[in-house]
């Protein structure tokens, strides 16, 4: 073989050339990917859109085939929902998708404990919804929390979480307690230390590994949730340390976790669904969408064993809701918009109301037949739009922070640990306030 | 007919046809210009792509981490940040959960490398046997380490679930309670090193495997020859052939169980896999650095806790290349004995 000096040169220079223009082409690629589908208007040759609704745990469309329904009405519109199971996973990455400007959805479920973080610091991502729904539809205090400092309205109320209690019938009744609603609702009329006094009362004859609630972060919750100032003042500073309503919230959780009135189960985790399967707690505290996991996870097996009542105290609470938003950068956004419009319409959020029990934060929704005189057969056919209903009138207007979500989880695990490793009371507050001073500071 | 083979420091004319035009000097010059440059520049241009990635993917990431450790940044407003200093250093060092998620780290990284590397040592020794089959045990014994990490430690959290978990189930039934292994302080850890255990046992394994099939035959006739058992010819000339690769796997386990991250968070899933337990019981610095980034939503300290990991990194490979050093200088002190 004849190997000559020019030959290898002229082969190694072509080798050159074509590595770097792999290199260079790739670098273009890579580089001009982002961009190259922007001006298509999201729409294709026949002007079908696809708009992609991001969400969490339950919101009910599916289940009330809100979406089948709207493909129905505006055949060019298909809607595809894509479900994050825990919020607490779903909000970070909705945060890193806003701060990169991709991979958004048409439309953002946000948790109310989120929505002040949101419409302080991120209201320039999301369209004003004040120009394309009417407001003052929804119960007061629902649009507040949604809107911006420039005033803009970030987000569409989805539901409120007004407050009750649903119990299971079949424990309550090998406990020797009272079954009925009304009974049981006049056992409780004293407030959250009735509450635990009948959980004493079921301990006492309680059948073999049951317990009385399934977590005192509920009741915390509860308590936290029926005061106007919970976390943060009016002028945003964080109060959680001199609270009162904290600081009684979080002694009857110490209490009940005291007298091992509950199984001290981190709520919607694996255990605490299976608590719920295998009908290990006696009682739940219901805000209105917690019904709709009660009959998820307890399956079909348990359907007529539970019942709601209203809350001890009869407490006006709002624990949870949520708020649809519709991000600028979308390519649909006028049509994202009108979706949203129409999901949170009077007669949407009834449907969903009747499908899962989310209570519907448009006023206009609690005079329809099917929230007004709905009953849910999974819980022994209580009547809750009236239970509801009554409650969701006096709940106060909370302050919000920006960090409740962070604050109220982090507390919550404390809490968890002390009904479940029995830490002292005042270690476990200590623990809490370090971790709730990190996320503040 | 003259044949030239190329060489990489001089030009030398390639032949021509001599019936051809000449070409002129200034050609020539250029040519020969060219031909250096070339030879010069373009090993640059090959190596090239790996720098620039690495420079794209490594070093900036790393720097800018450096960057962002120095200042305020929260998730909600990454565009605004403001300059703080060493504060976010400060804030982690006198944080305690910083230092129990290094004590849980080198907790953790002890008891699942020192078993790992022993086990992975005893199968690479058995599969240097003849065996029947043999490549078939060595795929087998790789396997694991093919599966994802995060299949891997879900499949595991069932197995190590407090309530209807196998492993719970399997003591049921010999008569022991259950027991809550996520709940647990050491049980905890345990079930984390199990993982880390299963998947890289395997991988280590192929690795000394490798390193004793090249070690030289005669070495173990002569110790038969010298009536060595077995045991003794794993001890005495196995292990000693094998340190540098010994080595080598000791700093492969200690960066990766120093970047242990998944299995902790898959543990239990959810809010209590990404605070590493509900006391922190099994939180790793890589937890603890994503807990206080994502979740708490303050990139600052984040950023300083990623630093703090190199730093310990950087700690413990110099205690390593101290110790590698010490035994090879006491080695060779012991070969001039024995030349003596």
């Amino acid at each position: 073989m004849r190997i000559t000096r020019s030959g290898a040169g002229r082969r190694r220079r072509t080798a050159i050339v074509a590595t770097t223009g792999l290199t260079v082409t790739a670098l273009l690629l890579t580089g001009c990917g982002g961009s190259s589908d922007s001006g298509s208007k999201g729409a294709d040759a026949d002007g079908n859109i696809t708009l992609t609704v991001a969400d969490f745990g339950q919101f009910g469309y599916k289940e009330a085939g809100l979406f089948e329904k709207y493909h129905e009405l505006n055949p060019k519109i298909t809607v595809k929902e894509d479900t994050t199971a825990e919020e607490k996973n779903y909000y970070p990455k909705l945060l890193q998708q806003l701060n990169s400007g991709s991979g958004l959805a048409d439309v953002h479920g946000i948790e109310v404990g989120r929505i002040k973080e949101i419409a302080d610091t991120k209201a320039d991502s999301f369209a004003d919804l004040s120009k394309v729904i009417d407001v003052n539809e929804w119960v007061s205090w629902k649009a507040k929390q949604a809107t911006a400092p420039s005033g803009a309205v970030i987000g569409a109320g989805t539901d409120i979480g007004p407050m009750s209690l649903c119990y299971n019938r079949e424990l309550f009744e090998k406990a020797g307690l009272p079954t009925d609603r009304a009974e049981v609702a006049k056992r409780t009329a004293g407030g959250w230390e009735d509450y635990l006094a009948l959980g004493e009362e079921y301990k006492k004859k309680a059948p073999a590994g049951t317990y009385f609630m399934d977590s005192a972060s509920a009741m915390f919750n509860a308590v936290v949730s029926s005061s106007p100032e919970q976390y943060y003042d009016a002028s945003g500073k964080p109060v959680y340390k001199e609270s009162a309503s904290v600081q009684k919230g979080w002694d009857l959780a110490a209490e009940a976790a005291s007298k091992k009135l509950t199984q001290g189960l981190a709520q919607f985790e694996d255990q605490w669904q299976a608590a719920l399967r295998k009908s290990t707690v006696a009682t739940v505290v219901c805000p209105a969408w917690m019904a709709g996991q009660i009959s998820t996870y307890a399956g079909d097996a348990n359907k007529g064993k539970w019942d709601i009542t209203s809350a001890p105290g009869a407490t006006a609470a709002n624990w949870g809701g949520s708020f649809l938003a519709v991000p600028k950068s979308g390519k649909n956004v006028e049509e994202a918009a009108k979706l949203v419009k129409w999901l949170t319409a009077p007669e949407q959020q009834a449907a969903v109301f009747k499908a899962i029990g989310v209570f519907p934060s448009n006023q206009g929704a609690y005079e329809l037949p099917d929230v007004k005189s709905a009953t849910l057969p999974y819980f022994n056919d209580a009547p809750i739009g009236q239970i509801y209903a009554d409650g969701a009138k006096s709940i106060p207007e909370a302050v919000l922070g920006p960090k409740d979500g962070v604050i109220k989880d982090s507390i919550s695990t404390q809490i968890n640990n002390m009904e479940q490793r029995g830490t002292e009371p005042d270690a476990a507050w200590d623990a809490a306030v370090r971790t709730v001073d990190k996320a503040i500071g | 007919m003259a044949t030239t083979t190329p060489t990489r420091d001089a030009y030398v004319p390639p032949p021509r046809r001599p019936q051809k035009e000449k070409p002129s000097e200034r050609r020539q010059l250029w040519r020969s210009r060219l031909w250096r440059f070339d030879d010069k520049a373009s090993p640059y241009a090959y190596i090239a792509p790996f720098f620039l990635v690495f420079g794209a993917f490594g070093l900036y990431p790393l720097l800018y981490t450096g960057w962002i450790a120095l200042h305020r940044v929260s998730m909600t407003g990454l565009d605004s940040m403001e300059w703080v200093g060493w504060e976010n250093f400060d804030k982690i060092l006198h944080d305690p959960e910083f230092w129990t998620s290094v004590s849980n780290t080198f907790l953790i990284g002890v008891i699942s490398t020192v078993p790992q590397l022993l086990m992975a040592l005893g199968i690479a020794h058995l599969l240097n046997y003849r065996l029947r089959a043999s490549t078939f045990w060595r795929t087998i014994i790789l396997t694991p380490y093919a599966t994802s990490v995060a299949s891997a430690a879900l499949v595991f959290a069932l197995v190590f679930r407090a309530d209807g978990g196998l492993l719970n189930w399997t003591l049921g039934l010999v008569g022991f309670d259950p027991v809550n292994w996520a709940n647990g302080h050491w049980t905890s850890k345990l079930a984390i090193s199990v993982i880390v255990i299963w998947r890289w046992t395997g991988y280590n394994a192929l690795i000394y495997l490798a390193a004793m099939q090249a070690v030289p035959n005669d070495l173990y006739e002569a110790a038969s020859l010298d009536g060595a058992s077995r045991w003794q010819q794993f001890l005495k000339v196995t292990i000693p052939s094998l340190r540098p690769t010994i080595l080598f796997t000791i700093v492969i386990s200690t960066i990766g169980s120093m970047q242990l991250f998944g299995e902790p968070l898959l543990l239990e899933g959810g809010t209590l896999g990404a605070t590493g337990g509900n006391e922190n019981q099994y939180e790793t610095l890589s937890i603890y650095l994503y807990n206080y980034g994502w979740n708490l939503g303050h990139l600052g300290p984040a950023a300083a806790v990623a630093w703090a990991m190199l730093a310990l990194l950087l700690l413990i490979a110099a205690v390593n290349w101290l110790i590698g050093r010490a035994v090879r200088t006491s080695d060779s002190a012991v070969r001039r004995g024995a030349t003596r």
